[in-house]
């Protein structure tokens, strides 16, 4: 009955962020927009014999990802900040993890369409032959995403009722998602190798996994007493 | 868990998708206090209400008329004391009681690029009812807003949003209605209105709880007023006569003592 | 925490260990490669070991807080994360001072150095969270903490991995017999300041909690 109920909920949180998006279209855009500025200014940034470096790309990806994530994370929430919408959402008599599990896979959804876009063009820019294993590719991107956005998702909601919260999402994320982008990078260069060491990047993978299990997890289990006053 | 020999709380609980949720007949407070710091928003606060009654909350501003309802629609947990939702002491705070308690806070708590329809749909689903359709499109119809159904929330006025937000508070028909200043932003029609809607509330066994300013909307409303002062409650009386000569008549005698404002 | 009449004499026990911390240091032999400069070796594991006591206790005691909301257990948390800064910088200043004489660089992203100093990182926003944060920032710092915890082993698996790519020189030497009492009496030193000082943070969070108590009940 409770995982019907739990399940339902998430979904309702889910389709209704998506509705918004398709129909305002602010946060793909201008996240979007933000990344590829993201990345220009890191090819000028790391430069050698005036052409961008190619090892580079893998770093400059997965610091696109997290700038952009937390700037979508930010705003996500904003909506539900703004008239106070998020008290409502915590009324619902469903288990209250179900709203950040609806909220994960909102912003999971919109960041997935940002890396569509971007990863393709770090290709072009780079020129490096970052499509030679697309699943190893994609896996990675995924778990990796997934273990960044559980985490901010998080503190992102929980930062929603506090003061200084546009600046402090960042501060507090990012030391805990370290490992994420050590391992996002990493696998990436791996990739990126004319002899690619398949074994090192499942590895990398593994780990991510197993991030993204445990952090899920923590996430759940204290979602309510950090949303509760 | 509910009574099974009264036909209309079953009938009431089989509309939450047939699981059982907690019904109560009375809002209890027990000696509660809430601090934020070293700033204190309501002090020793006990009183009770009880089905098929409507309890204003008066005071002035500051006096902790917003955190008693928070506190009352669980979103925040008292600091001292207890709030029991019925007669055998459910101190529980799960979803069970929430599925009972509607709450129109001052925000009005709707998503401005949705529209009225979508609005009401995704709050009817998370909050459970039973069909969330129907009793959408009966909502709108109570609202006089079935013709501007398919308009997203933020071209509508204030005090179109104020009947959809009451709409949605009432969407899931809770037993506990709280409302914090419902009658900003309405004309006269629609204070009108409203009033007539708590009433009809009333006689189906709600219990209502509201702050309001507007003395002269809630008139002839209230059964009885809790009268807040500085975070503490004065007295809770049925109230005879103008509304406005009772809150006078018993805050005059705190405010002309020497009972120094913070 | 510690007894008031138990203070003074640990106090002076910690200052006895600290006086005779530099005899010990210069009568234990000298490592082989390093000379002189290895020496300092004594206060930066002692502290390292002291900002891992203190940032385990400010997890643990953030959880009690997170689900059983016991005051203490906040203050406790308090605390250890002041202190977990404190001795984490200890060793983030000692560490480059020897990496430069023993190794002619200031850093060189060496595992454990490196995973040390992201989790010092961590405490140090769990510190600007509860500044910043405004009214309900404890239970959020809790949260933090306990975030920070879960995250310790990932980030030494991966750190360490990230770095067995670039091999470096190993850190920490082995202990020769006669360099292990130097050790263990500094790091004797070292952990008996950190509950001292614990201790006496902890009695300040405790006595600003009861003046809050005395303000509220004023005017009841």
């Amino acid at each position: 009955m409770t995982a019907t109920r739990f399940i339902r909920v998430a979904w309702l949180i889910v389709k209704k962020d998506l509705t918004i998006e398709a129909r305002s279209r602010e946060l793909v855009l201008t996240t979007l927009f933000f990344a590829v500025s993201c990345v220009l200014v890191f090819a000028f940034g790391f430069v050698r014999d005036q052409n961008p470096i190619g090892e580079a790309a893998a770093g400059i990806l997965w610091i696109a990802i997290a700038f952009a994530g937390t700037l979508a994370l930010g705003r996500a929430f904003e909506r539900e900040r703004y008239h106070d919408v998020l008290h409502a959402l915590l009324l619902a008599p469903a288990d209250r993890p179900a709203i950040y599990i609806g909220k994960l896979l909102a912003v999971i959804c919109l960041l997935a369409v940002v890396e569509i876009i971007i990863v393709p063009l770090i290709s072009l820019f780079f020129q490096t032959p970052i499509f030679r294993h697309p699943w190893l590719l994609g896996l990675l991107l995924a778990c990796g995403t997934l273990g960044f956005a559980s985490v901010g998702t998080l503190f992102a909601a929980m930062l929603v009722r506090a003061r200084s919260r546009d600046v402090l999402l960042p501060v507090l994320l990012y030391p805990i998602t370290i490992p994420v982008i050590i391992a996002g990078v990493r696998g990436t260069v791996l990739l990126l190798q004319p002899e690619v060491d398949v074994i090192m990047v499942r590895a990398w993978i593994g780990m991510l996994v197993f991030f993204d299990v445990v952090f899920i997890t923590l996430s759940l289990w204290t979602f309510e007493p950090l949303m509760t006053d | 868990m509910a009574e099974p020999g009264v036909s209309a709380t079953t009938a009431k609980n089989a509309m939450i998708s047939g699981h059982f949720s907690d019904d109560f007949d009375c809002l209890v407070f027990e000696d509660v206090s809430r601090y934020f710091g070293r700033m204190r928003a309501l002090s020793h606060v006990s009183f009770s209400c009880t089905a098929g009654e409507i309890v204003g909350v008066l005071g002035p501003n500051g006096a902790g008329k917003s955190t008693l309802l928070a506190l009352a629609s669980t979103l925040i947990t008292p600091s001292a004391g207890g709030i029991r939702y019925g007669n055998q002491g459910t101190h529980e705070r799960g979803g069970n009681v929430r599925a009972n308690i509607g709450m129109l806070s001052h925000d009005t708590q709707l998503y401005p690029e949705l529209t009225a329809r979508e609005n009401l749909q995704f709050f009817a689903g998370l909050f459970g009812v039973q069909d969330p359709a129907s009793c959408t499109e009966a909502a709108l119809s109570r609202s006089a807003l079935r013709g501007r159904g398919d308009e997203p929330v933020m071209k509508f006025s204030r005090g179109m949003r104020q009947r959809l937000a009451l709409e949605r508070a009432l969407i899931h028909d809770p037993k506990l209605v709280l409302l914090d200043e419902p009658f900003t932003g309405l004309d006269d029609l629609s204070s009108k209105s409203l009033a007539n809607r708590l009433r009809g509330l009333r006689e189906n066994g709600r219990i209502i709880l509201l702050t309001t300013h507007d003395f002269e909307a809630a008139e002839g409303l209230l059964d009885r007023a809790a009268l807040l002062w500085d975070g503490e409650l004065l007295n809770v009386e049925p109230v005879t006569g103008s509304l406005r000569d009772h809150y006078v008549n018993h805050t005059g005698k705190v405010a002309g003592t020497a009972k120094v404002s913070r | 925490m510690i007894a008031s009449r138990w203070f003074p004499v640990l106090a002076v026990i910690a200052m006895v260990f600290f006086a005779g911390a530099p005899l010990m240091i210069a009568r234990a032999p000298y490592e082989s490669t390093m000379g002189l400069v290895q020496k300092i070796f004594y206060f930066h594991v002692p502290a390292w070991i002291a900002m891992f006591l203190a940032a385990f206790v400010c997890g643990i005691s953030s959880a009690i807080y997170l689900f059983k909301g016991k005051k203490l257990a906040d203050h406790l948390a308090v605390a250890a994360a002041e202190l977990t800064i404190l001795f984490g910088l200890i060793g983030l200043v000692t560490g480059p001072l020897w990496a430069r004489k023993a190794w002619g660089l200031w850093w060189q992203w060496d595992a454990r150095l490196t995973s040390a100093l992201i989790l010092w990182m961590i405490f140090v926003a769990y510190q600007l969270l509860r500044q910043y944060g405004g009214p309900g920032s404890d239970k959020l710092a809790a949260g933090m903490a306990l975030f920070g915890m879960a995250n310790v082993p990932f980030v030494y698996w991966s750190v360490n991995v990230w770095r067995t790519i670039h091999p470096t020189t190993n850190v920490v030497p082995t202990l020769v017999p006669g360099m292990s009492e130097a050790f263990f009496w500094c790091s004797a030193a070292f952990i008996l300041m950190f509950i001292l000082t614990l201790s006496a943070r902890v009695k300040l969070e405790c006595h600003r909690a009861a003046i809050d108590r005395l303000y509220l009940s004023l005017d009841d």
